[in-house]
């Protein structure tokens, strides 16, 4: 890198623009809303894990006193099976019609299959239980192992394996495979090859806002939604794409989004709330309960991997093999792809494949979470390098350090590695004093190392100075975790002032150009650089306008701390932004400016973390005594939300590898569908996260970002339970380690 | 059958009127449009909805509206007076102790309940007390540390 630029507000950390709202009570969230004509509406959902339809009558529901609206898949346009039989039975937006509304059958314990809207909350309720279906109960597949069995019972029955030539009727919506060079010719050069097989259960987002939306229609054909989401020009374009409506007739107004994870990357309740608004002439709000939440928003589904993996007696690796089969629900559409590509990602490899399976089964449909597919990859490469290092004898962090991919290795997935931070973020593990401080009897270390690629994709912005000086912008992005500030410093640094005097506003889909979801940790960057572009725009138009003002060629006027400055010797008083905003009418009128770009040169992330756990040998009980996350974030643009989402992955992740799964009873019912038996990590149950940002810029982003939020999820499982594996000897290789697991591995019952 | 509830809803004397099985919680959002408490899960786990009646922290999912004649009931948007943020707020802002937000005003009214008993907690009290509400974001770290600061702060033993 040249010269290390010096930054005035680039990396400090200030209190974010939304803050006093969100703690005095004034953010509205997707709840949050309501008009004066609005209904309730609610869904009924499938008792059975699958089952066809016989009949649904709605006559005594439409007959109780304050239903305005009732609906089922038949007041939806059945858009796409055209598409999905032409492509073998798959087609996305099919997917997603069904899934927000059955047809025919239901596909999962919660799948809607009817939805009403009623003068009151509990009308509603009652309404629902006057909806009568006739179901016929069909056979249903929960498992991996039987979704793929040459008899099973298939989730649909027009549904062939893409990516395989002349495949049949399969469970396994796609396969895919990539790598480079012979894995067989890797193996033979190894002294040491190891060879596991893990699994995970499924595990939800947990986000603590249940799906929230509140449809407005008018009998011209527009729409408004006040909808919760990771954006809502997706809101928009899926809800007019399920429903046939013009982009132009609808607007979605962002409401605060209280959690997402990936979980609100699709939707589920805006086009049901936009038929039954149509139906009754009424405005809709529909609000998940939490049961609903689990049942039928999209968790993260089972996983399988098999993985293989081979070194010399030097530590260097030969050959990485994978196949990994991942539950994509009842649609498929699992983040497979995504673990086949992240596999191996953190090291370099001259033999690699990995090959990868989406099985549906009558689960809820999948939706992406945090990193999606790369943690359960993680865990089992990760906890495999931790057996190899034991085999070698070599410490695990040297072991990954000789192998750790940098720039110009040819990563597994296909690229070669520009600047990436992996080495650098090991080394500041290896000397974090954590790494070597004592331990106790019971207890364990465990480290490891998660990679995430990050995201670009399509951002709009817009700058507008106000006449007192002030700066507006604007962002198509929902602020999940802090980005109206770090928008806001980066504008900040790129005129010169006060942090202060920049207010960031999320505009709604009619306000500011297209932006793709709140997702892929990619905001900050992506969003930030159309900001950049925006502010580059409005500080061009300020020299001009200084120009005008002191009757010179606008080439002569330069943009320095904050004001207009006359190149080359002169007296002119420099001109602030203030003054030119305040004469802008005079000068050629209102000043602003605006970005819509497609970002390019995403910077890759890696974060490695450190895990000290003490495991009660009489209950079986992991507790996390002392946890270290370790991560390049390119630039911390505001390093408290840097950390914080590193703390919040690490414990996120920690909740994983101990205690949240699903758990289906025989009949594929889910049997704990609440936050008391689906058990996410409480303040108790955690140690402070010590956090180490370690600043690798990003060649490509104008300050050196490279995202955040989704490389602290990736590496908790493996490092936890390579923590419980020193503190106990006994390697556990299907999630989650609660404590009756822990305590038969203990005994010897699960133990490799 | 709706039933008539007079009650101090921070500070102020409101009269509303409710369904016998309505709960505290609907009746503040939907009935007083008070939604700065909020919703997350109906079953009084995750705290979100955390306010006080009486001086006593509860769920406002799990308490009927009509249980509150006569009482007094604090939410988070009474915990700041007269515009001047309390300490909590002051610290949760100032140590980014809130990402989504979403469950901030259950961890402030819940937080402000444990310093008005305990004025001096160890951070093991703080994560007990603080173990009914959720929170996926933050990881909890920064939340924690901004209940002990602002302890300290009501203590008048920082700055």
């Amino acid at each position: 890198m040249s010269e290390e630029k010096k930054f005035r507000w680039v990396g400090t950390r200030p209190i974010r623009p939304d803050g006093i709202d969100k703690v005095t009570g004034r953010a509205n969230y997707g709840a949050d809303f309501a008009l004066p004509d609005m209904l309730w509406g609610k869904v009924l959902r499938s008792p059975h894990a699958h089952a066809r339809i016989q009949s649904i009558d709605l006559e005594r529901a439409k007959a109780l006193a304050g239903v305005h609206a009732v609906m089922t898949a038949e007041d939806l346009p059945d858009l796409f099976a055209e598409a999905a039989k032409s492509n073998g039975g798959h087609d996305g937006f099919n997917d997603l019609a069904h899934n927000v509304m059955a047809r025919g059958r239901v596909l999962y314990h919660g799948h809607a299959i009817a939805a009403v809207a009623a003068t009151s909350s509990a009308i509603a309720s009652q309404a629902l239980e006057l909806i009568d279906v006739e179901y016929e109960p069909l056979p249903h597949v929960l498992d991996i192992a039987s979704a793929i069995a040459s008899d099973a019972t298939l989730v649909h029955e027009d549904r062939v394996t893409q990516g395989v030539e002349g495949a049949g009727l399969s469970n396994v919506a796609n396969r895919v495979q990539l790598g480079h060079g012979d894995p067989a010719e890797g193996f033979d050069l190894a002294d040491e090859v190891i060879e596991r097989e893990f699994t995970t259960r499924p595990v939800h987002q947990g986000y603590i806002e249940p799906h929230a939306c509140l449809a407005q229609t008018t009998p011209d054909g527009r729409v408004t939604l006040w909808s919760s989401s990771q954006g809502h020009f997706m809101v928009r374009d899926y809800t007019a794409k399920l429903l046939d409506i013009d982009l132009s007739l609808v607007k979605v107004i962002p409401a605060e989004i209280g959690g997402g994870f990936g979980g609100k990357t699709t939707v589920y309740l805006e086009p049901l709330a936009v038929v039954l608004s149509r139906k009754s002439g009424r405005s809709v709000k529909m609000v998940m309960s939490r049961e609903e939440v689990f049942r039928a928003s999209g968790p993260t589904l089972g996983t399988r991997i098999k993985l293989k993996l081979g070194a010399t007696s030097e530590g260097v690796f030969t050959a990485g093999e994978a196949t990994l089969h991942y539950e994509g629900g009842a649609f498929g559409g699992s983040s497979v792809m995504a673990g086949c590509m992240t596999i191996f990602a953190p090291y370099a490899f001259p033999h690699v494949r990995s090959t990868g399976y989406d099985v549906m089964v009558n689960k809820p449909k999948g939706a992406a979470y945090r990193a999606p597919g790369a943690p359960m990859a993680a865990f089992a490469l990760e906890t495999v390098i931790d057996e190899m290092a034991e085999r070698l004898e070599v410490d695990p962090v040297d072991l990954r350090l000789r192998n750790a991919a940098k720039e110009g290795t040819l990563a597994s997935f296909g690229p070669r590695y520009r600047r990436v931070g992996c080495v650098e973020t090991l080394e500041a593990l290896r000397d974090h004093p954590h790494y070597s401080a004592p331990l106790g009897p019971h207890q364990g270390r465990g480290v490891a190392v998660g990679f995430w690629f990050n995201a670009g994709l399509q951002s709009s912005a817009g700058v507008n100075l106000n006449p007192d000086g002030t700066v507006t912008v604007l962002s198509g992005n929902p602020d999940i975790g802090g980005s109206r500030a770090s928008l806001a410093l980066m504008t900040a640094e790129e005129f010169g002032i006060e942090y202060e005097r920049v207010e960031v506003v999320i505009a709604d889909t009619q306000s500011i150009g297209y932006t793709d979801v709140t997702g892929g940790s990619r905001v900050t960057f992506a969003t930030g650089m159309a900001v950049i572009e925006a502010a580059a725009d409005v500080r061009r138009q300020l020299c001009e306008r200084a120009a005008v003002v002191w009757e010179v060629d606008a080439e002569r006027v330069v943009w320095e701390d904050g004001e207009a400055r006359l190149k080359g010797e002169s007296d002119q008083a420099p001109l602030t932004l203030a003054e030119l905003a305040q004469n802008a009418g005079r000068t050629g009128g209102p000043i602003s400016g605006r970005a819509a770009l497609t970002a390019r040169g995403v910077g890759m992330g890696f974060g490695a973390h450190i895990c000290d756990v003490e495991v009660d040998p009489e209950t079986g009980r992991v507790e996390v005594i002392r946890y270290t996350a370790v991560q390049d974030a390119g630039r911390a643009i505001h390093p408290s939300y840097v950390e914080g989402q590193m703390q919040g992955g690490a414990v996120q992740g920690i909740g994983w590898a101990l205690n949240e799964e699903y758990v289906f009873d025989s009949d594929g019912k889910l049997e704990n569908p609440g936050f008391l038996d689906y058990r996410i990590p409480v303040a108790s149950d955690v140690p402070m996260i010590d956090t180490v940002i370690v600043e690798v810029p990003n060649p490509k982003h104008p300050y050196g970002v490279r995202g955040v939020g989704e490389v602290p999820i990736v590496a908790p499982i493996p490092a936890v339970v390579n923590a419980v594996y020193a503190a106990t000897g006994v390697r556990f290789r299907d999630l989650p380690l609660s404590p009756p697991k822990v305590l038969a591995g203990l005994d010897g019952e699960s133990a490799a | 059958m709706k039933r008539h509830i007079t009650a101090t809803i921070d500070g102020e004397a409101r009269e509303f009127l409710c369904d016998e099985d309505q709960t505290l919680l609907d009746a503040l959002r939907d009935v007083l449009l008070k939604t700065g408490t909020k919703e997350g899960c109906g079953t009084g786990d995750c705290g979100a909805c955390s306010v006080t009646v009486d001086g006593r922290l509860v769920c406002a999912c799990l308490v009927l509206a009509a249980e509150v004649e006569g009482a007094r009931v604090e939410t988070v948007e009474g915990i700041a007076q007269e515009g001047v943020l309390h300490p909590l707020q002051r610290r949760f802002l100032e140590q980014a102790a809130l990402q989504c937000g979403v469950c901030t005003p259950g961890f402030l009214v819940a937080a402000k309940s444990l310093l008005e008993k305990n004025p001096d907690p160890s951070e093991k009290e703080v994560r007990f007390w603080l173990a009914g509400n959720l929170c996926r974001c933050t990881g909890y770290d920064k939340i924690i540390r901004s209940v002990l600061d602002a302890a300290a702060d009501l203590r008048g033993e920082s700055g």
